[in-house]
């Protein structure tokens, strides 16, 4: 019997270990998180910031007195959304490209895409600075969005490409032999069936955007988003509105994740 | 009397008018060549597709059957040749300017669409208004019996269903010619029987030209109003299933469509239209013109068309050992072996009577029944490989 119960352990039930295990887990990935969000409640003035001396809503008031810093978040939103926004549209039609047609070179180019992902994120930043100098574009807005547009877009691509190996192009066949031009069938057919995989690129290059430092941090000029912010304050230790802003983008990202999870993309799961 | 003058002769020229259009050619290819690289899968084709056929492309997997369908769907461009509908040239049409549909062998019904969406598509290209499109719908699903299944999805559906929507999803179209590619593939073998004859009933019933791709020459055969052979590329023959069946051309032709003895034979007498034939293992006679002395042929005789004579006979035929008897429901097969060791088929309807295993006998056939083909070979019994000739003969000594 006892054999029995060795070879043939009740997997419905969780071992002691194993739940304390995932606990600690659980408790190291979110026990940080839960510092911020307290910290943004903690009524204490004076450094140290960290011990904790009653609740207030004092630091979200706060924020919204600080110009700087929400104007730094409004940067963050601008540039990750229009960085997103072509790095999807220059991804997409490298996907759809790459998946339809085969051409000499096909595997150099495939190859060649791992580099800017796998390279360290200073180098690129570098690299990044010294073309912009090189055709003296002036370090701003244009060269963030430019550059985070560079690191997201083979991002994109790799969603799309693991996405799309699964599109029969069969189905556009389907769609011209029923009379569908190009352009229709690419509107009916083809953009319905890789949305999903356009959309999980999409959040990518967003997430990456968002909170990019070392790039930003080469390219920014005189213009700062959140996280250069946040790295510059944070010399004099974590100030307690951004906390606040933190805490809120918190809540806003877990709301984005709560949507997917519950049903947004829910044809990506069927198909 | 002059009304029923014009009466008649309007009847008449209908029913010649309905004759004609039997043998109205719709698709006419030429010359059609395609290759891919230095890989040539289509060679030499010409082909004339008659309007409101049932024509089958038959040959084994990989002789360009689906490369040829894809060629009239407008998907592939041919290397050379030409190709028209109606006289009117179809090459340089696009696939979606052709009135020609296609059943795809995997369907490729639009997951994200449903069944009534999948099906309007056609005809919601052609920019027809919304309360035209459908009855049209509901008309086609009822003509495959899945009538209220518009609202549901490709995934919620069996593979006959969706195969059944595959093809609603072409004919809605109303098109000139519906290609099949290997349409019920996937099926299990009772819903293929089912599927076949409903194919069928609905080609008559809508008289669309069928363009039939198989390589399933049983599905040929009960299906077509022609048929053509494919082999490696080439246009083996093109005819009805009857005269596929019966008359082949061509050694891949015979032992391709269905069960045949094959014989390798001379020439050894030529005659008005019947020849005497010089095989290894004895004489036998056929039908048959343009024919030299000497020269290689193959004789192809089906099964059921070869005959049991006793040791003692006197006609020209072969002798033979009988191996065994294989009962295969109302038929029997019998294997009996040449001295030279080939193995000949024999089919009966069981009951008939029958010669025991291992006893000696003479096969024959009338002229008939063996059909006479050139040989592309210059050296005699290339057939015969491995020569076995077993213990019977032994025991017969
Ligand atoms: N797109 C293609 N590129 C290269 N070779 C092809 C292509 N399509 C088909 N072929 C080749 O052409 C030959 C005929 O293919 P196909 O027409 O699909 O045959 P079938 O449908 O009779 O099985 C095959 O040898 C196949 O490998
Ligand atoms: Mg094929």
């Amino acid at each position: 019997m006892i054999f029995m119960h060795n070879t043939r352990p009740d997997r419905t039930r969780p071992h002691l270990i194993g739940t304390l295990f995932a606990c600690s887990i659980y408790l190291f990935l979110f026990l940080p998180i839960f510092v911020v969000i307290l910290n943004s409640f903690n009524a204490n003035k004076t450094k140290p910031y960290a011990t904790f001396k009653g609740f207030t809503f004092e630091w979200y008031i706060k924020l919204f007195d600080n110009p700087a810093l929400l104007s730094s978040f409004g940067n963050t939103l601008l540039v990750a959304f229009a960085s997103t926004v072509l790095s999807v549209l220059i991804g997409t039609l490298a996907a759809v490209g790459m998946h339809r047609y085969k051409f000499k070179g096909k595997s150099a180019i495939d190859a060649l895409l791992y580099i800017p992902v796998v390279i360290p994120e200073i180098i690129l930043g570098i690299s990044l600075l010294s073309v912009f100098a090189w055709v003296s574009i002036p370090r701003g807005l244009i060269t963030l969005i430019l550059s985070h547009v560079a690191f997201s877009t083979p991002f994109v691509i790799f969603t799309l490409r693991a996405r799309l190996s699964g599109y029969d192009l069969t189905f556009e066949e389907a769609a011209m032999d029923l009379g569908a031009n190009r352009i229709k069938t690419f509107a009916y057919v083809t953009l319905p069936l890789i949305l999903p995989g356009i959309l999980s690129g999409g959040l990518l290059a967003f997430t990456l955007s968002i909170d990019d430092v070392i790039i930003s941090y080469f390219v920014n000029g005189t213009v700062k988003t959140f996280p250069l912010k946040v790295m510059e304050s944070i010399k004099s230790g974590v100030a307690p509105d951004v906390n606040a802003l933190s805490t809120l983008i918190l809540l806003g990202t877990t709301g984005i994740v709560l949507l997917t999870q519950s049903g947004l993309f829910k044809s990506e799961a069927k198909s | 009397m002059n009304d029923q003058h014009d009466f008649l002769f309007f009847k008449f020229s209908n029913v010649r008018r309905m004759i004609m259009s039997e043998k109205e050619v719709l698709v006419k290819l030429r010359g059609i060549n395609k290759q891919y690289g230095t890989n040539q899968v289509v060679k030499d084709l010409n082909l004339d597709i008659y309007k409101g056929e049932f024509l089958t492309l038959l040959g084994p997997s990989g002789c360009g059957k689906t490369t040829t369908l894809r060629m009239i769907a407008g998907f592939e461009t041919p290397s050379s040749g030409e190709m028209t509908i109606n006289g009117e040239d179809l090459i340089n049409k696009e696939p979606f300017d052709r009135n020609i549909n296609t059943v795809f062998q995997s369907y490729a019904l639009f997951p994200h669409m449903s069944i009534y969406d999948n099906i309007a598509f056609g005809l919601k290209m052609k920019n027809m208004k919304k309360a035209d499109i459908k009855p049209k719908v509901e008309e086609i699903l009822e003509l495959v019996q899945l009538t209220g299944f518009g609202g549901r999805f490709p995934h919620q559906l069996s593979g006959g269903q969706r195969q059944r929507i595959a093809i609603a999803r072409a004919l809605v179209n109303n098109p000139q010619v519906l290609l099949l590619d290997e349409p019920l593939g996937a099926l299990d073998l009772k819903l293929r029987k089912q599927m076949q004859v409903e194919l069928k009933r609905m080609q008559k019933k809508l008289g669309i030209t069928f363009v039939y791709v198989t390589h399933d020459q049983e599905e040929a055969l009960t299906m077509s109003d022609r048929i053509v052979v494919m082999n490696s590329g080439y246009l083996e023959q093109l005819g009805t299933p009857d005269e596929i069946y019966e008359k082949p051309r061509t050694k891949f032709v015979a032992t391709f469509i269905g069960e045949t003895n094959l014989f390798e034979a001379t020439i050894a007498q030529v005659d008005e239209d019947e020849v005497l034939l010089n095989f290894e293992t004895g004489c036998m006679r056929g039908l048959g013109k343009d024919f030299e002395l000497d020269e290689i042929v193959y004789a192809s005789v089906r099964p059921e068309k070869m005959n049991f004579g006793s040791s003692n006979f006197y006609k020209p035929s072969m002798p033979a050992v009988v191996k065994e008897h294989i009962y295969i429901g109302s038929i029997v097969k019998c294997i009996a072996m040449l001295p030279n060791g080939q193995e000949v088929k024999i089919q009966r309807l069981s009951g008939e009577p029958l010669p025991k295993p291992n006893e000696v006998i003479n096969l024959y056939w009338e002229p008939e029944d063996a059909t006479i083909m050139h040989s592309r070979e210059d050296t005699l019994f290339s057939l015969i490989e491995n020569v076995n000739l077993g213990g019977a003969y032994d025991d017969s000594k």
